[in-house]
């Protein structure tokens, strides 16, 4: 025993010297160090699934991706409206179906290879390729044949919409004229990619190669793959190959998973973060108030919302469903519940998408919804079947759900009973309709409303509401090849109109993205969809900077 | 001996085939698949998708084909990090679990053997009851209150140590002491018991009646005897420490196992949870077995049994 003792002895004694020694007198915070560097601390909330475009489906990978691989066009900071990014400059056809693409002649690989046409001829190809199975292929699918030969349907790839005209000259041919072309094309899944790197480490058209990995990775963006520890940190540095270098002032950024956000919090207060991915609820209202040089708060484009199962009586009754929905006061439940300065949400696509702003709104109305249910036969709640309200275990749903069931308890004198179940039961509930009233939520995947209304097709993936309606699917199909954009808004006015008419879903307030900043951050404008182009990001100190243990 | 090391090394395969034949038909009925997700995608990129991992093939076919990787060592992909495969995420995870394991081990049999003899030598006077009554905490308060604790003090307020990473010396000494603290509370308790048992034997009695001092009353006299029951606590008390912990992980972004073991079910990561479980099992065995072997070896009355 002695031996271990003494070992043990040692090892502590050695650690909290070493720990001490170090660390007495104030020390220099990392920010502060990193600052001098240039080298920017981002927390990036979890660890990335992986960092092949076309296989990765997060925002946070997006987030990292974003700086190692750019797409034919990129994205300005302030309002990431699109910008030349491969692409120096590019023609439309006067019917907006077919774009033509000019690629600056600098633009290089990591490696040294020029960026072609042709690279974006592969990297679309892989994508669409069956056997690759990416989840978010059908981003191209607004472009010609680009669905028929990702389901297998196609085989000969010259067909689908995508021409190499010669080696800085790349035309894509769309099914309709897509007024959210551009911006679409800020999606990681139009990033290109380095093929034969890929077919370097492994089958190029299946998931899982390692050819992402530091010291593998090729890509075109500002910044290239330093270091990748899982769970620990993602390094990226500088790119000495990137065409526009000389805008690029950060000498690298590391993103750290930090998933706790208790925890995120902590390290941006001892001075080890630039910004971080969110902010703990509670802390919200103190920070706001007393901290307004590091609070950052934004719109953020996603709703919260519960779904109907529209396929079973009560629900199967609209006049039930809008009751439900009108009698919910959501003034109370952003200032008494969320709390995090939530938009109310009285209609389904966030305000402010793309130019489109719904004109219908819901109204907050109890006579109404007293009426609507006593004319679908319940008049005070009477004979109200019990009803299930399903959300995933977490205790922010928790805290929503419960105030809408003290609200229709109150106002409608109906009961509903809270369930809650783990996140992949909860996903299987509901894409089963094994449910009555169950929470969703949406996040856009680019600026345009479709990307809110089109879900809600008859037998659209992301529907599982079982609500089918033959005019709102035709509604949608107009809007897609509406001649001009004014057209396309209206007929997705007319859309949601008959969305919040037929009330397949209940909004419940619109996303708002919160999260702690450093004053030294500059070229970091808030964003509709939290994107940051990292070219344009830089780090300041003034003398104003407070410093990090405050 | 080696007739023991090698009964018991056979005895491990039935032991792991056991635990791998019902964590996967467990796992297998829970609802919920690893590639779910909010956002839906087609029907036909689902089935390209599970057609890739093998999970288009009858339940018995896919167990099949685990075992017969399993058997070559290969515990597959991971199916939520698409990149890496299980064995690389649990051999990058290990040492850096491996290592906080080692010194929470090292703080806690220093910092409470010294408190527990202490203890057993001041037997009910304040020397027994402060550091008994910090041993009492230190079983009671859990690690999402000793964690945050602690970073508050020293991270926050004195500014010694990073509120959270893996990078430098000074990273590892915060998340020693938050998850050593429970079995330093515990092996002062253990050292009390057993040393008071032993300081009230007689050979004890003549050793101090010959003349010898306090220290080697304890040193030479007491402490082999009285450790004894630390001896035995200290085998499982490794197996839990070196497989981390999701909340010290969490509080202080440590990049090591505990993560994988309890988000793998959250996950559905299927190989992650088969890989964490059997990894777990290898360890408990192979902890018992040096267990045994070091009880052989301290005693030679068992190794003729």
């Amino acid at each position: 025993m002695k031996p271990v003792a003494q070992i043990s002895a040692w090892l502590l004694a050695a650690g909290v010297a070493g720990g001490l020694t170090t660390s007495c007198g104030p020390r220099e915070t990392r920010v502060e160090w990193a600052n001098r560097h240039q080298i920017l601390l981002k927390g990036s909330g979890s660890e990335p699934k992986d960092l092949d475009p076309h296989v990765a489906t997060g925002v946070t990978e997006h987030h990292i991706i974003m700086a190692l691989l750019e797409g034919l066009v990129a994205e300005d900071p302030v309002d990431l409206h699109p910008v030349p990014g491969v692409a120096e400059r590019w023609d439309i056809s006067p019917d907006g179906k077919v774009y033509t693409f000019h690629l600056r002649a600098n633009a290089k690989w990591s490696n040294g290879d020029p960026v072609t046409a042709r690279d974006f001829f592969e990297t679309y190809k892989r994508i669409l390729t069956p056997t690759l199975a990416s989840e978010y292929a059908y981003m191209h699918f607004v472009v010609k044949n680009a669905e028929a030969y990702n389901a297998g349907k196609l085989t000969d790839f010259a067909q689908v919409g995508y021409r190499v005209v010669d080696d800085h000259t790349l035309e894509i041919t769309l099914e309709n004229a897509t007024p959210y072309f551009l911006p679409l094309l800020n999606h990681m899944s139009w990033f290109p990619v380095h093929l034969p790197t890929i077919a370097k480490y492994g089958p190029a058209y299946q998931r899982g190669s390692k050819w992402t990995r530091a010291g593998r990775f090729v890509g075109n963006g500002p910044f290239t793959l330093e270091k990748w520890r899982v769970n620990d940190v993602i390094i990226v540095k500088k790119s000495p190959t990137y065409w526009d270098q000389a805008t690029v002032r950060l000498n690298e950024i590391r993103f750290y998973p930090i998933e706790d956000n208790n925890s995120e919090e902590r390290a941006f207060r001892a001075g080890q973060l630039h910004v971080t991915e969110t902010l703990p609820l509670a802390k919200i209202e103190t920070y706001r108030r007393n901290r307004p040089d590091v609070f950052s708060f934004g719109p953020y484009l996603g709703t919260y919302f519960y779904r109907f199962n529209t396929t079973k009586p009560p629900l199967n009754d609209k006049r039930v469903r809008r009751a439900l929905a009108i009698a919910i006061d959501r003034e109370s439940l952003a200032a008494n519940v969320t709390r995090g300065g939530q938009t109310p949400a009285y209609h389904f696509t966030p305000p402010g998408t793309a130019g489109y702003d719904c004109r219908t709104k819901l109204p907050a109305d109890i006579a109404e919804a007293r009426r609507l249910l006593a004319e679908a036969g319940y008049p005070n709640g009477k004979g109200f079947p019990r009803m299930e309200l399903l959300f995933n275990t977490s205790e922010g749903h928790k805290a929503i759900a419960e105030a809408l069931q003290q609200m229709w308890k109150r106002q409608l004198n109906i009961e509903v009973e809270l369930v809650n179940e783990e996140w992949k039961v909860f996903l299987d509930s509901t894409q089963s309709l094994n449910y009555q009233i169950a929470r969703g939520s949406w996040i856009a995947d680019y600026v345009d409303p479709n990307s809110f209304l089109d879900m809600w097709l008859t037998g659209g993936g992301n529907n599982e509401t079982g609500w089918a309606n033959k005019e709102y699917d035709a509604l949608i199909a107009a809007a897609a090849s509406a001649p001009g954009p004014q057209q396309r808004l209206e007929f997705f006015q007319q859309a949601e109109a008959l969305l919040l008419d037929e009330m397949p879903i209940i909004p419940i307030y619109f996303y708002t993205r919160v999260c702690l900043k450093r004053p030294e951050l500059k070229g970091w404008h808030s964003t509709l969809l939290d994107n940051h182009p990292y070219k344009h990001v830089y780090l300041e100190t003034t003398a104003t900077t407070t410093n990090g243990h405050q | 001996m080696l007739r023991l090391i090698t009964k018991r090394l056979f005895e491990t395969i039935p032991v792991l085939f056991i635990v791998a034949t019902l964590t996967f038909f467990m796992m297998k009925r829970a609802p919920g698949g690893p590639f779910d997700s909010e956002k839906q995608t087609t029907p036909e990129i689902r089935a390209q998708i599970e057609a890739q991992y093998g999970l288009d093939k009858p339940v018995w076919q896919q167990y099949l084909d685990y075992l017969g990787h399993l058997a070559q060592g290969d515990l597959g992909p991971s199916f939520k990090y698409a990149g890496w495969s299980v064995n690389e995420l649990l051999w990058s995870a290990f040492p850096v679990s491996l290592e906080l394991g080692l010194y929470a081990l090292a703080f806690a049999l220093t910092f409470g053997l010294i408190a527990g003899i202490i203890a057993a030598l001041r037997k009910n006077t304040w020397g027994d009851y402060v550091p008994m009554s910090f041993a009492t905490f230190g079983i009671c308060l859990p690690t999402f209150v000793t964690g945050p604790l602690l970073l508050l003090v020293f991270a926050s307020w004195l500014t010694w140590f990073n509120a959270s990473g893996w990078e430098q010396p000074r990273d590892r000494v915060l998340p020693a002491i938050t998850l050593g603290l429970y079995y330093t509370a515990y092996v002062a308790r253990l050292t009390r018991g057993g040393m008071l048992e032993i300081l009230s034997q007689d050979f004890i009695r003549t050793a101090r009646a010959k003349g010898a001092s306090e220290w080697r009353v304890v040193w030479r006299h007491s402490l082999r005897g009285g450790l004894l029951s630390v001896v035995s606590f200290i085998g499982p008390a490794i197996s839990g420490l070196v497989t981390g912990s999701l909340v010290v992980e969490s509080i202080y972004q440590i990049p090591g196992l505990g993560k994988f073991f309890v988000m793998a079910g959250f996950n559905r990561d299927y190989t992650m949870v088969m890989g964490t479980v059997l990894f777990y099992a290898v360890l408990i065995i192979v902890m018992n077995l040096l267990v045994d072997i070091v009880q052989v070896w301290l005693n030679p009355k068992l190794r003729f049994e």
